[in-house]
């Protein structure tokens, strides 16, 4: 289950966002998984409450946005959606095509809940402890 | 999704699915990121690449379902290469926990990676094992790869080359199953060509024809553990990828030459 460790790698990365942020609760996830990027869907939605337990993004909704398969072919030039399997080109049948999409394993966005106190809005800035002293 | 504040409850384009922005604000934050989710595995592949240019080794990374000869081709391919090149193994695969014992009895170096249950090898592994082994005395490293046609083929190792390995016995529709995993592969193998007479339903132009249905134009050689005149071709592969690599090597070297002396 390799995709225990896609979602360690997604927590460490959306910690590194946060703490960027200076933000500590996230609301939303939004990832994107090829077709053909090696990750199932099911088993990463799955393993995703196990790991993300006790850290940043336990609370927090995960949505997966998987995609089409699209080449362009490198005889007719046109570009077409195909299946992963079979990535020949959809009008003229060549297999020399080149990947367009379908290979993304990406975390797109994220959503957090605002700090509860705030001054006027926005992103807050940053007080690290040594600009306090 | 709302181009006011760029977050995707509702899909209207007005802004009235919260009560007001204020009350939006201490809703959500979006914070668009756009970032490879193995970005922290592909930089520490890309500093594995840097410690094996340094010091002009080739890297393969040998790949296939668990059982497919792996260990037995890397055996075969030792004892046609010893006098001509320095080799060492990085054992991943614990099908067979002796695999490492197997390649040391042939006097080649080999580190044994502890995977526990894992289903892949990463770059961090691969990163440990490289300082553990003299990349002075070497010429080609293997990376024997966890048994598994899924999950190796998502982590980047710092590897030049992937092999992917397909036996006999497996069937002739396995690059059309495994798409990822042959989509990567820069060389396949055909293995246990010996039971092709048995086996006969094995047809090595589907094989060919499934991996072209990849866009994928990958030499295919087939090959036998158990008869070295099956070697040859493999062989030269790898005879020509080390000199590439060697050239790779010399052209870095003489593009530093080249260049102007570092400023203080
Ligand atoms: N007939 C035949 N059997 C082979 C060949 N290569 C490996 N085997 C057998 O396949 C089994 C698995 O081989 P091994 O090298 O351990 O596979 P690995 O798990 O991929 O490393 C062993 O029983 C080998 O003897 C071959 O070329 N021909
Ligand atoms: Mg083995
Ligand atoms: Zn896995
Ligand atoms: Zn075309
Ligand atoms: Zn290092």
């Amino acid at each position: 289950m390799h995709e225990l460790a896609i979602c360690n790698a997604l927590i460490e990365q959306i910690e590194a966002v946060a703490a960027k942020q200076c933000l500590t609760n996230v609301a939303r996830i939004i990832i994107r998984i090829g077709p053909l990027s090696g990750v199932e869907p099911p088993l990463l939605a799955r393993a995703f409450p196990l790991v993300a337990a006790g850290t940043i993004g336990s609370d927090a909704e995960l949505e997966i946005r998987t995609g089409t398969v699209q080449v362009r072919c490198l005889t007719c030039d046109c570009q077409s959606e195909t299946t992963a399997n079979k990535l020949n080109c959809n009008k003229c049948g060549s297999w020399q095509t080149q990947l367009v999409s379908g290979d993304e394993l990406i975390l797109e966005r994220l959503e957090f809940y605002s700090p509860p106190r705030q001054n006027s809005g926005g992103l807050m800035q940053c007080v690290k402890p040594a600009d306090v002293q | 999704m709302c181009e006011t504040c760029g977050c995707s409850i509702g899909n209207n384009t007005e802004h009235n699915h919260h009560k007001s922005a204020e009350v939006h604000r201490t809703e959500h934050l979006a914070v668009s990121v756009m970032g490879k989710l193995l970005s922290a595995n592909d930089e520490v592949a890309a500093h594995n690449r840097e410690h094996l240019d340094q010091k002009h080794v080739l890297a393969i990374n040998l790949m296939s379902s668990p059982g497919a000869g792996k260990t037995a081709l890397l055996e075969a391919t030792i004892d046609a290469l010893s006098n001509e090149f320095q080799i060492a193994v990085i054992e991943g695969d614990l099908e067979t926990e002796n695999d490492a014992e197997r390649i040391r009895a042939k006097g080649v170096p080999a580190i044994q990676i502890c995977t526990g249950s894992a289903c892949h090898l990463d770059a961090h592994l691969i990163h440990d094992a490289l300082h553990e082994l003299d990349l002075n005395e070497l010429d080609i490293l293997f990376i024997e790869n966890v048994g598994n046609l899924v999950c190796p083929a998502a982590f980047d190792l710092g590897q030049h080359r992937n092999v992917v390995m397909l036996s006999v016995p497996e069937g002739d529709d396995k690059p059309a199953k495994y798409p990822v995993m042959f989509r990567a592969a820069d060389l396949v193998l055909i293995s246990k060509i010996d039971l092709l007479e048995v086996l006969d339903d094995f047809d090595l132009y589907v094989a060919t024809q499934h991996l072209r249905n990849l866009s994928n134009t990958a030499e295919i050689i087939p090959v036998s553990a158990r008869n070295t005149d099956t070697l040859t071709r493999w062989v030269n592969w790898l005879r020509r990828e080390r000199s590439l690599q060697q050239q790779r090597r010399e052209f870095v070297v003489s593009r530093q030459l080249a260049a102007p002396p570092p400023t203080p």
